[in-house]
């Protein structure tokens, strides 16, 4: 835990340069937007309709609609624009500021007296001069506020930018969500917090200053803004340099992702690599991460990427489809299949022990009939992959409800009765300490789903590397990752993915 | 006079208005073919009821209203040639909202037209307050501590500190107290003589016209319907429209002096 507390300056200097920069960057689009709109009144209401529509979109979807969107536009100039990361993150912050900005600049501009703007003309000011002399004084307040809303705003969305790949505080509010770690999901909520209320209160200085034609106030408060967005930028050039000694460890966003990252990235340390951490990646985003470099080592399931990226829906026995996946992900993406861990963690339909005994449910067959007196709890992709679809294919089940959790709320829902089925994990600890029943799936509609490391193409080559990772290869049994995951899953004496990453090292025999 | 020989201060430029119109995008004809020539320093009021055109009329020497048609000549050239803010640099703008900017002093305030032509003269400044008749104490404070004549003081000054020979003025007094109004008049009407201005003023108010105008035009449904002297329209020319105009503020004159009969007696 304090381990992961000890992150939060690292992340909260790369939230807020993350924040400040697509701040400065809505500023340099917004204003001169905002003058044109306030100029041309039908451009003005186009581009308020445009930045109002934006807002309606949900911040955690815009980001995820600039992965896709930067990759095709990536792939349309032959490549070289990162679509994980840093770049959408800032695009799509930078939207979701724009509108307070603009907003208020037009409504400013429109509010001015009409008899000042008389007086103007009537002295004889050119358009440039009435901008700077009567114009930007007078709106000066108005289009302030805005800022101010927009970086309130912008810092309180960074902390999602984490789904994209881009560290920043929500990092800790992520972990600590999948892990129930309340202490982390407080650090990241406050630290963003106190992050917006800080940069408020010095653009609110700065506003103030300006309004008394204190000049050098103001300047003074806007430099102590510029100078935090350098100072939290010092470790991203100091970084540079080390000649690929610093590393990045992916992780999606459940315990085991955590977990299997801190047991990787302490070999890897212990190789003599600096190791830095990107949790909380979107299922569909990490392998776009390892093959863009984004993430040099991260940790997948064989299932996912063959129904998913691969975009297959035959389910061909598990080692051929293995044999299948490393070529395809070697030829197509340079990425390296280094092996795989030794355990599945496979989709598995699972009910309540006695539940499913009363009910004479074994199997998804047996689910069938029973289906709709019953209530489906998923995880919250579950129901939009292929795999769903190619389990209903199989076996033509309609539940009486279906509603999607995060993973933790669904094994509550599981055991509090609102749903009598989820899609379970099969390395799941909690399956077992919870006394669950994973229903057979004699049609093998559900394909393998091998836990497997994969190698961006940069590490392709790096023996050392490799070799600090080789003894991981079908070392893991699934018991000891089910008791691994269980560590940090499980309601009392919750242990931190890194105290269970070394339990786990030591159970297979790669501890100290 | 000083005593170095300044050159005696041409009057202010002559006006021609040639065949000018204004016609609105919703086909209202708030200027309808007006024609006529002002003399170098005269002081005209024009006088009508709202919506009679004479503040369109006015802004079109300025160029803050563009003819539809025909075109306005000062000194012989049209105002149309140039950029406007050249033009209006050489012309003093009064107007009854005053439009002092809330966020500048007034000694600011009245050196902004200084500094959009990209001079500096605090003296200058100072001497058009004395001028405009405010205290040099006032200089410092913000528009929004002034009273509305105090204002429209700061407003004039602004209006004249380049040196400008000619003024417009729309409806300058229309939202301050009589006694103001009638002080303010005074001092403009002296202003007008000591720079020999040519002074243009927009007024709804006929009695303000007779009193200080050399001349004064009537205007309905944006026509010239009487163009006459002061002394002219006491004694009934000008028209039905003006003998309208002019009964009002007499008939208050003889019931007033009817008034102070009755009291003296």
């Amino acid at each position: 835990m304090s381990e992961a507390l000890a992150r939060v300056p690292a992340l909260a200097a790369q939230h807020l340069l993350l924040a400040l920069a697509a701040l400065l960057l809505a500023l340099a689009l917004g204003l001169p937007l905002g003058l044109l709109a306030a100029r041309r009144r039908h451009l003005g209401a186009a581009v308020l309709g445009f930045a109002s529509l934006v807002q309606t979109v949900p911040s955690l979807a815009l980001l995820a609609l600039f992965y896709p969107a930067l990759l095709w536009l990536s792939a349309s100039v032959g490549g070289g624009i990162p679509a994980l990361g840093f770049l959408p993150a800032l695009l799509a912050l930078t939207l979701y500021a724009l509108l307070p900005i603009v907003r208020n600049l037009v409504t400013g501009l429109a509010g001015i007296d009409r008899a000042l703007l008389t007086a103007a003309d009537g002295i004889g000011m050119t358009a440039a001069q009435k901008l700077r002399w009567v114009e930007a004084p007078l709106v000066l307040p108005v289009a302030m506020a805005g800022v101010r809303t927009a970086a309130v705003w912008t810092i309180g969305a960074a902390t999602l930018s984490t789904t994209v790949g881009q560290p920043s505080l929500g990092d800790l509010i992520f972990a600590g969500l999948q892990t129930q770690a309340w202490t982390l999901v407080m650090a990241g909520c406050v630290g963003a917090a106190a992050l917006a209320l800080a940069v408020d209160a010095l653009l609110g200085f700065a506003e103030r200053a300006a309004g008394r034609r204190q000049w050098r106030r103001m300047a003074a408060a806007l430099a102590l803004l510029v100078a935090a967005g350098a100072a939290a930028s010092t470790p991203l050039w100091r970084g540079g340099g080390d000649g690929g000694r610093t590393v990045v460890v992916g992780a999606k966003n459940f315990s085991e992702q955590y977990i299997l990252a801190r047991l990787i990235g302490a070999r890897l340390e212990r190789a003599g690599y600096s190791v830095t951490y990107r949790d909380g990646l979107g299922s569909a985003v990490a392998f776009g991460a390892v093959a863009s470099g984004a993430v040099d080592v991260y940790v997948d399931y064989a299932g996912t990427l063959w129904t998913g990226a691969m975009a297959r829906r035959d389910t061909p026995p598990r080692a051929r489809l293995v044999a299948e996946l490393a070529r395809w992900t070697e030829r197509s993406r340079g990425v390296t299949l280094l092996g795989t861990l030794g355990f599945e963690n496979a989709y598995a339909f699972a009910m309540r022990g006695a539940d499913a005994r009363g009910r004479g449910i074994a199997s998804l067959d047996d689910l069938v009939a029973a289906a709709p007196r019953l209530r489906l709890g998923a995880d919250l992709e579950f129901l939009d992959r292929p795999e769903w679809a190619a389990i209903r294919a199989a076996y033509p089940l309609r539940f009486a409800a279906t509603t999607p959790y995060s993973p933790t709320f669904m094994y509550r829902a599981l055991a509090s009765g609102r749903a009598d089925v989820i899609s379970a994990f099969s390395s799941d600890g909690r399956i077992a300490a919870e006394h669950l029943i994973v229903l057979s799936d004699p049609r093998g509609a559900i394909p393998s789903y091998d836990a497997l490391l994969l190698l961006a193409p940069a590490r392709r080559e790096d023996a050392r590397f490799r070799a600090a990772l080789a003894p991981l290869v079908g070392r893991i049994p699934v018991a000891a990752m089910r008791s691994a995951n269980y560590l940090v899953d499980r309601d009392t004496d919750k242990k931190s993915p890194e105290a269970a990453a070394a339990w786990l090292a030591s159970k297979v025999g790669l501890g100290e | 006079m000083p005593a170095q020989s300044l050159p005696t201060p041409a009057s202010g430029p002559a006006i021609a208005f040639e065949r000018v119109a204004k016609v609105y995008a919703d086909g209202t004809a708030a200027v309808d073919d007006v024609s006529l020539t002002l003399a170098p320093g005269s002081l005209v009021a024009l006088v009508g009821a709202s919506g009679s055109g004479k503040s369109t009329l006015l802004k079109t020497i300025n160029r803050l209203v563009v003819p539809s048609a025909g075109r306005v000549m000062l000194d012989g050239s049209d105002v149309a040639d140039g950029p406007p803010h050249a033009l209006r640099r050489r012309i003093g703008y009064v107007f009854q909202e005053v439009g002092l900017f809330p966020h500048l002093t007034v000694a600011e305030n009245v050196a902004l037209p200084l500094r959009v032509a990209g001079r500096r003269d605090d003296d200058r400044v100072a001497a058009m307050l004395d001028l405009v008749d405010l205290p040099a104490a006032l200089s410092t404070r913000l528009p929004a501590e002034l009273s509305g004549g105090q204002r429209q003081r700061v407003g004039v000054a602004r209006a004249l500190v380049t040196g400008p020979r000619l003024l417009l003025m729309d409806e300058p007094f229309g939202a301050l107290d009589p006694v103001t109004r009638e002080a303010l008049m005074e001092s403009v009407a002296r202003l007008h003589r000591e720079l020999a201005l040519t002074t243009v003023m927009v007024t709804h108010d006929m009695a303000e016209a007779l009193l200080a105008a050399d001349r004064v035009l009537v205007m309905e449904h944006g026509r010239v319907v009487a163009d006459e002297t002061p002394a002219a329209l006491l004694t009934g020319a000008g028209g039905e429209r003006a003998a309208a105009l002019v009964a009002v503020p007499r008939a208050q004159a003889e019931r007033l002096a009817a008034l102070a009969r009755r009291g003296g007696a």
